[in-house]
């Protein structure tokens, strides 16, 4: 199924009707819903017209060149980019029913429902332990014994525990960088969020460094809505249910990763996918 | 070949240079202590610590002089660094883009190059005329005004320096900018805050003109914050200017209190640092 050598390289993608709202038919029910999102830097438009149900209890990646949006698409689900200014998201994004988009809604509030693992590891300048505790005294109200037991469960989701068990007061940053992007994933899913993003979580590591945190996200899979933004083909296949293909700020095909890397129904996919280009 | 030979040559003579001028500056250093060392140490004795200034000819020391220069030093760091490193806060992180921070930064920087006998007349004009006369809290202000640009640019820089990634993940977990503030951003650039804070201890604790027009000068033990005050540059400028052989030499031991009190003050703070950032990284 190669697509012709001639397809104009400027080729107008829409994304088709049928992935409107693809129901993805992999994990639990709908936890986040995009009707119609666009997005804009300042003037500049940066994603068209987005449409997708994202399930509970799966991870969905997006894949796709750099610039094409993924990691913007990202940053609205738990409205990140309103830190910054001139940034702005039209449309509606429900996760849990709940249009996240609406001006009612508290931001601070938002992010402690929706986690989010960045591309670095950020560990913050405390101990292992009182960097995953962070979002749990956040929310405050929780006695000492449970913070513990919260901060080891938090440790062993992300596969850290053993490695970390006996050095729970050293500083964060004195991890090595795999350690330390495990610790900002245990520290994410310590607050039980009920979606959690990642955006290029193991782009800074070393390929062992990678396995275990790819390893970490599958023991994750049964327990959150995850969604992984990654520039590597290969982890999507090898740990997303589900993947999105993202082209010039469109998702131009989202579906079971297994069909969308044998078959993808849009050339465009294809093309990326067999390597022609990005 | 010969291009080679002038090659090498070139990078020779901006060696010599540049090592040239690294011995002048250590040269300078190294002879204004041992000038200080030597006349000061020959004043010192334990009357220096016990007694007060004397009237010329008689036996005395500079207890006044200091406890009036650590106690302005001290309030004038108390009143001065908070405002300094508020405001650099609000710069680097509230109002990073804002045109106030803009022209906020605009008049700090030139607060921050102002000659300090400039804020000794402001002080003298707001505080002192108004009050009627000289007070060791006039020179404390004076010193405040002198230390909070250096403790804003200081927190400004230290808090630019810290990885954003840092704060974008606690904003993510749900932190209000200020938690963000407090738990980690403060921890993060804290070895970096306390440098500004001990760089303006060293400033204001030398500084005479601003007290000149403020503290003045008290040749008898005062603890009155509403009175003149004795304070350490000030006593050096007038004994050193006298032609009494038992002043000058005061004077002498007092600029070597100063700086040997400053270099503790530093060094001690870089220990208590080095002891805290250990204790949190012991894995390293």
């Amino acid at each position: 199924m190669m697509p012709s050598a001639k397809t104009p390289k400027h080729l107008k993608l829409r994304p088709p009707v049928a992935a409107a709202a693809p129901q993805t038919g992999t994990g639990g029910p709908a936890k986040v819903e995009v009707r119609g999102l666009n997005f804009y830097y300042g003037d500049v438009q940066s994603l068209h017209g987005i449409n997708m149900t994202l399930a509970d209890r799966s991870i969905t990646a997006f894949i796709g060149p750099s610039g094409c949006g993924k990691s913007t698409l990202l940053r609205v689900l738990n409205r990140m980019y309103a830190l910054y200014p001139k940034q702005r998201a039209e449309g509606e994004v429900l996760i849990g029913g709940i249009n996240i988009l609406g001006p009612a809604i508290d931001v601070a509030e938002l992010r402690y429902r929706v986690g989010m693992v960045f591309q670095k590891p950020t560990p913050f300048p405390m101990s292992v332990f009182d960097n995953v505790a962070f979002g749990l005294r956040l929310a405050g109200g929780m006695r000492t014994a449970d913070l513990k037991s919260r901060v080891e469960s938090a440790l062993r989701d992300a596969a850290l525990w053993d490695d970390v068990k006996n050095k729970l007061n050293a500083d964060g940053r004195s991890l090595s960088g795999g350690e330390q992007q495990r610790l900002c994933i245990a520290r994410a899913v310590a607050v039980q969020p009920e979606v959690l993003l990642l955006d290029e979580p193991t782009s800074a590591l070393d390929p062992i460094s990678t396995l275990r945190v790819e390893e970490t996200l599958e023991s994750l899979r049964e327990k959150y809505c995850i969604v992984v933004v990654t520039h590597n083909l290969q982890q999507a296949a090898r740990v997303a249910d589900v993947t999105g293909f993202m082209y010039l700020g469109e998702l131009v095909e989202i579906g079971p990763s297994r069909e969308i890397f044998t078959s993808p129904k849009n050339r465009r996919t294809d093309d990326y996918i067999t390597g022609r280009f990005g | 070949m010969n291009r080679r030979v002038f090659r090498k040559g070139k990078n020779a003579a901006f060696l010599l240079l540049s090592l040239l001028a690294t011995a002048t500056g250590l040269v300078c250093l190294g002879a204004i202590l041992w000038t200080l060392l030597t006349h000061g140490l020959a004043g010192m004795s334990k009357h220096v610590f016990t007694e007060m200034t004397p009237p010329p000819g008689s036996e005395g020391g500079l207890l006044n002089a200091i406890y009036g220069s650590a106690i302005m030093t001290l309030l004038g760091i108390l009143i001065g660094s908070p405002i300094g490193v508020l405001a650099g806060t609000y710069l680097a992180e509230y109002g990073r883009h804002s045109r106030l921070s803009a022209i906020v930064r605009f008049i700090n920087d030139v607060l921050l190059s102002a000659p300090s006998i400039i804020i000794g007349l402001f002080i003298y004009q707001i505080v002192v005329v108004k009050m009627g006369h000289f007070s060791a809290f006039a020179g404390a202000l004076s010193l405040a005004v002198l230390a909070i640009p250096v403790t804003l640019r200081t927190t400004e820089d230290m808090l630019n320096l810290v990885p954003g990634g840092m704060k974008d993940s606690s904003a993510a977990l749900g932190a209000y900018t200020w938690r963000t503030i407090i738990s980690v951003l403060y921890p993060a650039a804290r070895s970096g805050i306390v440098t500004g804070l001990l760089l303006a201890i060293a400033r204001i604790s030398g500084e005479t003109a601003p007290l000149l027009f403020t503290a003045l000068n008290n040749q008898f033990w005062s603890t009155q914050l509403n009175a003149p005050m004795a304070n350490l540059p000030v006593v050096i400028f007038q004994f050193a200017l006298s032609p009494y052989k038992d002043w000058q030499d005061l004077a002498w031991t007092g600029a070597l209190i100063i700086t040997v009190s400053i270099l503790i003050l530093s060094v001690s703070a870089r220990i208590v640092l080095a002891l805290i950032q250990s204790d949190g990284s012991r894995g390293q």
